[in-house]
């Protein structure tokens, strides 16, 4: 339908609201990042820096430096806890996932998975604190990658089970029938078939876990296991006078998935709208 | 039909799954149980625990902070998750009109997705931050308001600051589902309803707001359960206050455990709220079901 000269005008008038509103906060983020720390506390602000200032960026890449041996530390627990915790999640998940599509195993029984994710993590915390605590596993990166190994798994099934589903079955069932295992038939022939599915649910995971900051609060409390987002916490809640090293912290964690969600948005919105659409 | 190998191989291969989500999620879930109806408490010695029946709901269900905790959830809830449904929907719309850019602001809008939430919180806070904030500059360079204000500072604010907060994060996964629902909603229909002489808001209420009804509700429910359970944002923004005025029920509950060390009564509050999530993730079900049994309202 031809639109009027009107209505165009509206159309494009609502992108830019829309694109000021979605992009704005973000690049005042970065604006912040490199701004002098005095443009940072002008009244009112001046919104261009009068020149800008690359050496928060610089500092927090030095470990000799206070705030960048936090934010590396942080940064190297984040990618060993995301990492950790996808391979794991998706080595338990595919052959779940491969019963509940070729197996029959009962969709009640997933949902039942689904739903214990779904659950607040509060009403998780404290038996796991205590359990930690005795066992020593505090403020250790392995405890936080059988955690979010955990909280990954239901979803990461479910996606597993719908790309496995499309697959067609019939070299499967002759694998089979020559005698071959159900292991070896799901290393052979599944895997290389579900290969993008597996690359989808797996960068999902790990957007999810690089995320998560209730566990990790709970978890862990020094350089040794604390990731990202406690870190930031930790940066914002600390007497920092210059709000350019927060904000240069905040968008150093968000340029992974910024860059992740970019690159792969086809694979990640279609992933998203699936898994939170289909039951 | 599956033969006997097979039946075993299906638990089998559930076995590892199983374990683990036992293991994290059903233990501590029954521990908590347990320890909701005794007078434990966080201590460095080893204290002894007394069984003390349901004591600790009695004063859990008639506690006026608990009830002012659960009401803010779910204004939090109700709010924020409307927020995100009304803008969703409008975006989609936006979104599926042909226009330059259309494209790229598709893209763009997964941005606030991708962003962490503690980074969304904390850069929300430096917006918000009373002296030096974006917010304050931007609104009193505007004449909107001619003096600077403490927006997460003041108590009749602070929910509705990190409310829009959370929407912005949120919006783009209600919009993206819309949008997938509305290209699947057939031009046929509508061009004949136009032809008919409905107007575009009658088009819109009578065929398309009701094709895309069943996976809106679906991700809406999705994101009640989420909203429902709100933390981190709260804790990097105002941490409960000022004046408990954001202090949601998992943030209350964190408190009871870990700032007054409360184990036994803070698990009864906790069990409250699995219950109200429980029936949440239930209405999830029923609606995820008959989404995928093919029904589009």
């Amino acid at each position: 339908m031809r639109r009027s000269l009107l209505q165009s005008a509206l159309v494009y008038l609502c992108a830019l609201v829309l694109a000021v509103f979605t992009a704005g906060p973000l690049l005042w983020l970065a604006v912040m990042s490199v701004s002098m720390p005095t443009d940072l506390t002008e009244v009112p602000l001046h919104w261009i820096p009068s020149d800008l200032d690359f050496s928060r960026y610089g500092a927090l890449l030095d470990v000799a430096d206070g705030s960048g041996r936090r934010f590396l530390s942080a940064l190297r627990n984040s990618i060993l806890t995301a990492g950790g915790a996808t391979a794991i999640a998706l080595l338990v998940a595919i052959p779940a996932a491969y019963s509940f599509s070729r197996r029959k195993a009962s969709m009640v029984l997933l949902f039942a998975f689904l739903a214990t994710i779904m659950m607040p993590p509060i009403t998780y915390i404290l038996p796991l604190y205590s359990a930690f605590s005795s066992l020593g596993l505090l403020n250790k990166t392995i405890t936080l990658v059988i955690v979010y190994a955990a909280m990954l798994l239901p979803f990461a099934i479910w996606l597993m089970k719908a790309n496995i589903d499309v697959l067609p079955v019939e070299v499967e069932q002759a694998a089979l029938m020559e005698g071959a295992s159900t292991a070896f038939t799901l290393r052979k022939v599944v895997l290389p078939l579900a290969l993008p599915a597996i690359a989808a649910t797996a960068m999902l995971s790990f957007l999810v876990a690089w995320d998560e900051f209730f566990y990790a609060l709970i978890f862990t409390n020094d350089l040794s296991a604390k990731t990202l987002p406690v870190a930031i916490a930790d940066f914002a809640a600390g007497r920092v006078t210059d709000y350019g090293v927060i904000a240069s912290v905040g968008v150093m964690a968000t340029l992974p998935p910024a860059i992740l969600a970019i690159a792969f948005q086809k694979f990640i919105v279609s992933g998203l709208v699936a898994g939170s659409v289909k039951g | 039909m599956l033969g006997r190998r097979q039946k075993q191989e299906k638990w089998m291969l559930l076995a590892p799954a199983m374990f683990v989500l036992a293991l994290i999620t059903l233990v501590p879930l029954a521990n908590t149980l347990w320890l909701s109806f005794t007078d434990t408490r966080i201590t460095a010695i080893a204290t002894p625990v007394h069984f003390i029946g349901l004591e600790n709901y009695v004063y859990a269900l008639t506690d006026p902070d608990f009830q002012a905790a659960l009401y803010r959830t779910l204004y939090f809830t109700i709010v924020s998750v409307g927020l995100e449904g009304v803008l969703g929907i409008a975006v989609a719309v936006l979104l599926n009109q042909p226009f330059r850019g259309q494209l790229v602001l598709r893209a763009l809008i997964i941005l606030p997705w991708a962003v962490p939430t503690i980074v969304n919180a904390v850069a929300w806070r430096l917006i918000y931050q009373p002296d030096y904030g974006a917010l304050n500059s931007l609104l009193y360079q505007l004449g909107l308001i001619s003096d600077y204000r403490s927006w997460i500072g003041d108590p009749s604010t602070a929910m509705n600051m990190v409310i829009l907060a959370d929407v912005w994060k949120n919006f783009p996964l209600v919009a993206y589902v819309a949008l997938a629902a509305l290209q699947t909603v057939p031009g046929d229909l509508l061009k004949a309803a136009a032809i008919e002489g409905a107007g575009p808001w009658k088009r819109f209420r009578s065929i398309t707001l009701p094709w895309i009804a069943g996976p809106l509700l679906v991700v809406m429910v999705l994101r009640t359960i989420e909203a429902f359970r709100v933390f981190d944002i709260i804790y990097v923004m105002t941490s409960g206050g000022p004046a408990d005025s954001t202090k949601t029920a998992s943030f209350f509950i964190y408190q009871e455990y870990f700032n007054y060390l409360r184990s036994g009564s803070g698990a009864s509050y906790a069990v409250l709220v699995a219950g109200i999530s429980a029936v949440l993730i239930l209405a999830y079900y029923s609606v995820a079901k008959r989404q995928a049994a093919g029904g589009t309202a």
